[in-house]
């Protein structure tokens, strides 16, 4: 390594450090500071997620004597011991189906049409600030409009086919906005690819940037569906009761859910109750865990697929 | 271009000494010996990705705080070594400042507020606030311009302007010495001028380091000039000598224009 | 933020044929079914609460200091609702803005790769965890260890469902605010430190104060969570409408008298099942106002980042 010349320059005194009182040296105090502090932010995320482990450890505790398959293939009844949990899990089970089918194309739909179609107008802002409040709407708000217009002015009654459509517009600004976001993630030179190879608007969309964009609205979709499963608020409002003594066979029969059976078994003051209610409470989870499990590997195989 | 009123060839107020620097496996710097010169404006020349701002971030212990950064080598201030262990990086900024390439006032604060933000954010007492704030902008050659609007934020000023705001906030901590990455090149021709005037001013009472990709502005501005090249320092002259009679085949390649 | 694609194709796409008309006017009226869903609730509500009105007048709402509209004798005073709201809602957001807003810079901020990889799916987690578990939780678990804490605390309480409720929004408030923690650029940071500040003088003297709006839309954000919260406070906090401020005894919040009237045998159409919705009605006011002004500091936001 040559050291190019350089001009004169005067000798440096050796080490004279200058008249400032300990000018450069001295941190222990700022490092000790910032230590302690970055424990503190550390400690108020993981607190919150330990208590909530604890808890959930807890209520396993509890729900293991009364968690068999007797439990998960029996009906409500009035003795703890005997009451079982299959009409909400195939209530929730359909529901879901349903909810799913109702959000998803209208979800997707409006998300391309904002995305791909609108040009960006006040009109096209008042979409947005209504879907961005919708999504803050409490969800009981939700249950009464499902009641009035789903359960009495459709007539649906209290049945399944009303108890999703409420959950779907419930889950629908969701749906939206992660649809949004996917398709937002999809380069533009692939929809100008498109057109240059003379394909119109909709075929473009339809065979190629959907496709792409599916993984990511995948996981949004999950995602708004876990919520749905476990809501319970809209569904009491509808009327779905928790005495319901048989497995749906048709989607205008009445239902029972998941949350509501959980939601009954808390309310009950007997003590022998509380079993019920964390076993429905450790099975309610496992199927959203099952649920996002089949998210996770839906978009790994899908994304597999289109390696962009 | 000496300093014409002394005698002999001023000393160096910043040395580098072997000095390397790695951005993770990239090496960016392969062992730089320079002596900046004091209260005389050094210009550090060279082509895109010559390791000229890596250079100037390694004199204020700038260059650590990206991820994955390393360095070797020495650096010393005064004669101390900026990077030993007891040393405070956080003081050693007080006493060189860096001005950015794009100009980057703190938009929540107002002028005034902007100007003291150096002296806040170090804890530091301010006894009188508003002889610091007119001191600096003075300085900058912002203070006329100003003047009756310093409780209004800066995020309105011209690019020019916002940056010798930034300016006033690194002299308004009275450094020693002034970094300066390509501080004209997201300004127009008039700013420009304007800045390289104040930075000729400045180099009375500042040891200025500056980095620039224009060559006639190192000429205009500089007493010194060095030429990087590759991570490497290829030459490093008084900037007359350096653009006539360039010693290193490089050094005339880049300077008539055949790269960079 | 990249602009819907549609603003980059002009009128080079103008729809000819039948089919992609079609597509577009079902694209479109997925989009439209937001405002429609806006116009159904306000309608519902206000159909209800309006002949509410014309039988109670709105004033005694404000002047009536208590609420028994379901007892021979009537009062519709919705005071005690509101405290009971407000009790929660300000305890949930005493334990979820700190912790939150903490949380949020150590993720943003302080945090290694490995650490924050592991903390945001956890705090995913727990913002999925349905509203009915923590009832549970509030009710069966943290009561009783509260009730060896602090004394004269009842078995239906303020203090547990604010406390599990605070928990439950803490992802909301933390994920949003490192958002905006995250969107601060790097050149203020590295101008903060050249000047010799120290990471966590930069943090509270920068970062924080440019990311401010961003970070009051997070929290306003919880806080509507928070108001519109009903299965935590319809199991955990009880069914007693009362005007305190005290943590300790049962109260009844505007969800939960909502949940009590649904789940009743009040027939429809009587005065009293009437209440619900002017409840109701008051419910969707108060969170459309949270709502509205955390989206205009999110727009705020988004305008500040287009002038960096």
């Amino acid at each position: 390594m040559v050291t190019p010349s350089q001009p004169e320059l005067a000798p440096v005194a050796p080490t004279t450090p200058p008249a400032e009182p300990s000018p450069l040296g001295d941190q222990r105090s700022g490092r000790l500071g910032e230590r302690l502090f970055t424990l503190v932010c550390l400690l108020s995320l993981a607190l919150p997620l330990l208590l909530l482990a604890l808890l959930f450890g807890q209520t396993l505790a509890d729900a293991l004597p009364r968690l068999d398959w007797a439990f998960l293939t029996s009906f409500p009844s009035s003795r703890p011991e005997a009451a079982g949990i299959l009409p909400a899990l195939a209530g929730s089970a359909v529901l879901m189906v349903l909810t799913a089918a109702i959000a998803i194309p209208l979800g997707v739909g409006a998300a391309l049409w904002l995305e791909e179609y609108a040009r960006p107008s006040r009109f096209t802002a008042f979409v947005e600030l209504n879907i961005s409040n919708l999504a803050g709407v409490p969800s009981i708000i939700y249950g009464l409009l499902g009641l009035e217009l789903f359960v009495r002015a459709l007539s649906l009654g209290r049945s399944l086919l009303a108890g999703a459509a409420t959950l779907a517009l419930l889950v629908l600004p969701m749906v939206i906005l992660s649809s949004r976001e996917a398709l937002r993630a999809v380069p533009l030179s692939v929809r100008e690819a498109c057109f240059a190879l003379g394909a119109d608007r909709w075929q473009g969309l339809r065979r190629v940037v959907l496709p792409m964009a599916a993984p990511g609205m995948l996981t949004g979709i999950i995602l708004a569906l876990a919520r749905a499963v476990g809501e319970t608020a809209p569904l009491v409002t509808i009327g779905a009761v928790a005495y319901v003594n048989f497995v749906p066979s048709s989607v205008l029969d009445e239902f029972t859910a998941l949350p509501i059976q959980i939601f009954s078994w808390v309310s009950r003051p007997q003590l022998a109750f509380r079993a019920n209610a964390s076993a429905g409470i450790v099975v309610l989870l496992a199927f959203m865990l099952a649920l996002n499990a089949a998210a996770i590997w839906l978009r790994a195989r899908l994304q597999r697929r289109i390696d962009w | 271009m000496y300093a014409e009123n002394t005698a002999e060839p001023p000393r160096a107020k910043l040395r580098t000494e072997g000095l390397r620097a790695w951005f993770g496996h990239t090496e960016a710097l392969r062992g730089v010996t320079l002596r900046l010169p004091e209260r005389q404006v050094t210009a550090i020349i060279g082509p895109s990705g010559c390791g000229k701002s890596t250079f100037i971030r390694c004199l204020n212990r700038m260059h650590e705080v990206v991820p994955g950064a390393r360095l070797e080598g020495r650096v010393t201030l005064d004669g101390q070594d900026v990077y030993a262990p007891q040393i405070n990086p956080a003081r050693l900024r007080r006493r060189v400042g860096m001005v950015f390439q794009k100009a980057n006032p703190f938009p929540t604060m107002s002028i005034r507020d902007n100007v003291l933000a150096g002296l806040k954010l170090n804890r530091m007492r301010i006894e009188d606030p508003e002889v610091i704030v007119e001191r600096a902008l003075r300085q900058a050659a912002l203070w006329d311009e100003v003047k009756d609007e310093l409780d209004r934020s800066g995020v309105h000023l011209s690019g020019g302007q916002q940056q010798r705001l930034c300016i006033a906030r690194c002299l308004a901590l009275e450094p020693e010495v002034l970094l300066m990455d390509e501080p004209c090149s997201a300004l127009d021709p008039i700013a420009t001028a304007k800045v390289e005037e104040l930075i000729r001013d400045l180099s009375e009472r500042y040891t200025v380091v500056l980095v620039t990709h224009n060559m006639q502005q190192a000429a205009r501005v500089a007493d010194y000039t060095a030429f990087f090249y590759m991570g490497e320092l290829v030459e490093y002259a008084p900037t007359d000598e350096l653009f006539t009679h360039p010693e290193d085949r490089r050094t005339e390649d880049y300077i008539t224009g055949r790269f960079g | 933020m990249e602009a819907p694609s549609s603003e980059r194709f002009g009128r080079l796409d103008a729809p000819r044929a039948l089919s992609e008309r079609l597509v577009l006017a079902a694209l479109f009226a997925c989009g439209a079914l937001s405002i429609l869903t806006t116009v159904g609730i306000v309608a519902v509500l206000a159909r209800d609460a309006w002949a509410f009105a014309r039988e109670v007048s709105p004033w005694r709402l404000i002047t009536d200091l208590e609420w028994t509209p379901l007892f021979a004798e009537k009062h519709f005073g919705l005071w005690p609702l509101l405290s009971g709201t407000l009790l929660t809602t300000l305890i949930a957001v005493a334990v979820a803005v700190p912790l939150g807003l903490l949380g949020a810079i150590y993720l943003s901020e302080l945090a290694t790769p490995r650490l924050r990889g592991l903390l945001k799916p956890l705090l995913e987690i727990l913002a999925g965890v349905p509203t009915v578990v923590f009832g549970y939780f509030a009710l069966l678990l943290v009561t009783p260890v509260l009730q060896r804490v602090v004394p004269g605390l009842a078995g239906f309480n303020a203090l547990s469902p604010g406390l599990v409720m605070g928990v439950m929004i803490l992802p909301i408030v933390a994920s949003l605010s490192e958002d905006a923690l995250h969107a601060v650029p790097r050149s203020l940071r590295e101008a903060s430190l050249a000047l010799g500040a120290s990471r966590l003088a930069t943090v509270f003297r920068v970062v924080v104060p440019t990311a401010f709006s961003g970070i009051g839309a997070a929290v306003i954000l919880g806080l509507s969570r928070a108001v519109g919260e009903t299965m935590i406070v319809t199991i955990a906090a009880g069914q007693q409408p009362r005007l305190t401020l005290d943590p300790r005894v049962p109260i009844e919040t505007m969800t939960a008298f909502i949940v009590q009237v649904s789940l009743g045998d009040t027939p429809t159409g009587t005065l009293e099942y009437r209440t619900l919705f002017a409840v109701a009605a008051a419910l969707f006011l108060f969170t459309l106002g949270l709502n509205l002004a955390s989206h205009r500091l999110r727009q705020r936001v988004l305008k500040g980042a287009a002038r960096w």
